[in-house]
C-alpha cells in the first residue's frame, strides 16, 4: 500500500519537475539550434557585438571589484554587531532584487544625471556619467550588490568568533585578523557572492538601458537588433553572449572549487 | 602575578559573585568546579574576552581590567582548541608573529623550539584538519606559547583526552609550568589539581567557596560539597554532646575526652568506613 503510493508520488514528483526543467532548457535548446554555425561565427567576428561584449564585461567585473570593498565590511559589521535596526538595513538591502529593474534604473539616473549633488560633482571634473560606464557600472552594481552583501554576510555568520577571539589573543591586531581568520575562512561564500554579483551585472539590461543607451552593453545590443531588424538578427548575438558567460562562469566555479580544494 | 579582586557577571541566569584570586609567579593554580559554574568564564574575563559588570583583573601590579584583548599578555587556549582550520601546523603556531617586525631566523628558530617543547616537531607541515585531539591540544598550547604569555589559562586542556594521551600532556604541563610560566588551569577533576597543582580554589554556582595550599584544601576542607569534590566518599554525621561524647551515624556513642580515646574514634570510623564502601 505505501510502496504503490510512494511510487505515484514518485512519478507525480518527475513529471512536474521534468516539466519545469523542459521549461527552462527549451526556449533555449531552440534558440541554440535555430542559430547555425556560419551565423555564430560571423556574428562573433562582427566589431560591434564584440565591443559590447568586452564593455560589458569589463564594466561588470570592475563595478563587483569596487563594490566589493564597501560590502564586504559591510558584510562582516552586519554578521559580528546587533544593533537595534538591523532588520531594517537589511531589508533594505535587498530592496534592488523586489524592485523592478526599471524603476532601479530610473532611481539611479536621478542620482547621477547633471542635476543631482553627484552628477554636479562629477560636472565639475567633466564628467557625465548618464550614459557612461561609469553609469552602466552603477546600475550593474545597484540591482546586483545584494547577491554580494547577502553571501558574504552568511559566510562571516559561519566563522566561530572564538577562532577570532583567539587569534586577538595572541596578540595580532583586529585588522590583521580580519584579514588573516576571518576573511580567508568566509572565502568561499564571498566568492560565490562575486560571482553572482558579476553574473547579474552581466545579464542586467533594465536599468542600464534607462542610464545609458550608449555605450552599448549586450543585453541592450540584443535589444536593439530585436527592435531593428527582427529575431534573427537578434537571436546569434544572444547565443554568442550566453556562450561566453557559460565560459565564464565554469571559469569562475571551477576557480572556486579549486580553491576550496586547496583549502582542504 | 595575577590578581582579580571582586569580579561579578550576570549572564541570563548565570552569574559570577565577588570572585578574588590571586596567583604567584609560578604558581599551578587549579580552579577546580563542576560544568557550568562560571569557570570558563572566568577565564573569559581575565583574557579580555568578555566584560565583567565589576571588578577588576591586575597582571603584574598593572591593571588590565580596560586592555585591549590583544594587549593583555593572557594567554588562554579553549577546550576546543580553536585551531585555526584553513593554516597549517606552522602557520598556527607561527600565528603571533604577524605584524611584528622579527627577522625570519629567529621565526624558524622559535617554531623549531616550541614545536619540541610540544613534541609536535614531525607536524610541522601538516595540515591541522586530520590532527587527534591531543595533537591539537599540543599545537594550541604551542601557539600559545611562543607569544611568551606572562600567564597561561588553560580551560579543561585534558578533558577530551584518552588516559595515555592525558599523561603525556600532563608531563608537558608540568613541564611548562616549571620554566617559570603562570598557569591557571580550569577543571571538573580533582585528580588533575592533585597531578598538576600546587594551589587549588573550588568554585560553586559562581562563587569560589575554598581555596588555598592544595594540602590544606584537600586535608581541611571547608565543606561538605569542598570535600564531595575533592574526592572524599565517607561522610559520618557527629552530634558532639557537652560532656565529651559524641553519637557517629547516629548509632555510635563515644567518649572523646582524651587522646586514647580519639584513636578509637578514628578506629571505629574507618570501620565503618570498610562497611559502607561494602
Amino acid at each position: 500500500m505505501y510502496k504503490s503510493k510512494l511510487r505515484t508520488f514518485d512519478i507525480v514528483i518527475l513529471v512536474l519537475g521534468g516539466l519545469v526543467l523542459l521549461f527552462i532548457i527549451s526556449p533555449l535548446l531552440s534558440m541554440f539550434l535555430a542559430t547555425t554555425p556560419l551565423q555564430l561565427f560571423e556574428t562573433s567576428k562582427d566589431p560591434e557585438v564584440q565591443d559590447s561584449i568586452w564593455l560589458t564585461l569589463k564594466v561588470s567585473f570592475l563595478a563587483t571589484v569596487f563594490f566589493a570593498i564597501g560590502a564586504i565590511p559591510l558584510s562582516y559589521f552586519l554578521a559580528r554587531v546587533d544593533f537595534r535596526f538591523k532588520n531594517i538595513v537589511n531589508g533594505i538591502i535587498d530592496l534592488p532584487i523586489v524592485i523592478p529593474h526599471s524603476a532601479a534604473g530610473i532611481a539611479i539616473l536621478g542620482f547621477i544625471s547633471r542635476d543631482s549633488v553627484l552628477g554636479k560633482l562629477a560636472s565639475s571634473v567633466g564628467l557625465n556619467f548618464v550614459g557612461h560606464p561609469i553609469g552602466i557600472a552603477l546600475a550593474m552594481a545597484f540591482v546586483s550588490i545584494p547577491f554580494l552583501i547577502n553571501a558574504a554576510r552568511d559566510g562571516f555568520e559561519n566563522v566561530p568568533v572564538r577562532l577570532e577571539k583567539t587569534a586577538l589573543n595572541l596578540g595580532v591586531s583586529p585588522i590583521r585578523v580580519f584579514f588573516t581568520i576571518s576573511l580567508p575562512l568566509a572565502w568561499k561564500n564571498i566568492l560565490s557572492g562575486l560571482i553572482m554579483m558579476f553574473a547579474r551585472g552581466l545579464s542586467e539590461f533594465g536599468a542600464v538601458i534607462i542610464v545609458a543607451y550608449h555605450p552599448m552593453v549586450t543585453p541592450v545590443l540584443i535589444y536593439e537588433r530585436f527592435g531593428a531588424f527582427g529575431l534573427q538578427y537578434a537571436r546569434p548575438v544572444s547565443v554568442v553572449f550566453i556562450i561566453v558567460c557559460l565560459v565564464f562562469f565554469i571559469f569562475l566555479r571551477t576557480l572556486a572549487k579549486e580553491k576550496k580544494s586547496d583549502n582542504a | 602575578m595575577l590578581k582579580l579582586v571582586g569580579i561579578s557577571i550576570k549572564l541570563g541566569e548565570f552569574q559570577l559573585k565577588d570572585v578574588n584570586l590571586e596567583l604567584n609567579k609560578g604558581d599551578y593554580y587549579v580552579l577546580l568546579g563542576k560544568s557550568g559554574v562560571g569557570k570558563t568564564v572566568l577565564l573569559e574575563i581575565i583574557a579580555g574576552l568578555i566584560k565583567q559588570d565589576s571588578g577588576q583583573v591586575f597582571l603584574a601590579g598593572e591593571d588590565i581590567t580596560h586592555k585591549k584583548i590583544q594587549k593583555r599578555k593572557v594567554g588562554i587556549v579553549f577546550q576546543d582548541h580553536s585551531i585555526f582550520p584553513h593554516l597549517s601546523v606552522k602557520q598556527n603556531i607561527a600565528y603571533s608573529f604577524k605584524g611584528k617586525k622579527i627577522p625570519k631566523s629567529v621565526k624558524e628558530q622559535l617554531i623549531v623550539q616550541y614545536a619540541e617543547l610540544t613534541n609536535v616537531s614531525h607536524l610541522l607541515d601538516r595540515n591541522t584538519q586530520k590532527l587527534s585531539g591531543g595533537e591539537l591540544q599540543r599545537v594550541a598550547l604551542a601557539r600559545m606559547l611562543i607569544s611568551k604569555p606572562d600567564c597561561l589559562l588553560l580551560d579543561e586542556p585534558l578533558a577530551s583526552l584518552d588516559i595515555q594521551l592525558k599523561g603525556g600532556l600532563r608531563d608537558l604541563l608540568r613541564q611548562i609550568n616549571k620554566s617559570g610560566v603562570t598557569i591557571l588551569h580550569v577543571t571538573h577533576d580533582y585528580e588533575e589539581a592533585i597531578a598538576l597543582s600546587n594551589k587549588v580554589a573550588v568554585m560553586h554556582e559562581g562563587e569560589i567557596i575554598q581555596k588555598g595550599f592544595i594540602k590544606d584544601v584537600f586535608q581541611k576542607p571547608a565543606n561538605e560539597f569542598v570535600a564531595n569534590f575533592t574526592g572524599i566518599k565517607n561522610f559520618f554525621t557527629a552530634e558532639f554532646s557537652p560532656i565529651n561524647t559524641a553519637r557517629i551515624n547516629g548509632k555510635l556513642e563515644i567518649n572523646v575526652s582524651n587522646k586514647e580515646l580519639i584513636k578509637k574514634v578514628r578506629k571505629q570510623v574507618e570501620e565503618l568506613s570498610i562497611e559502607k564502601s561494602r
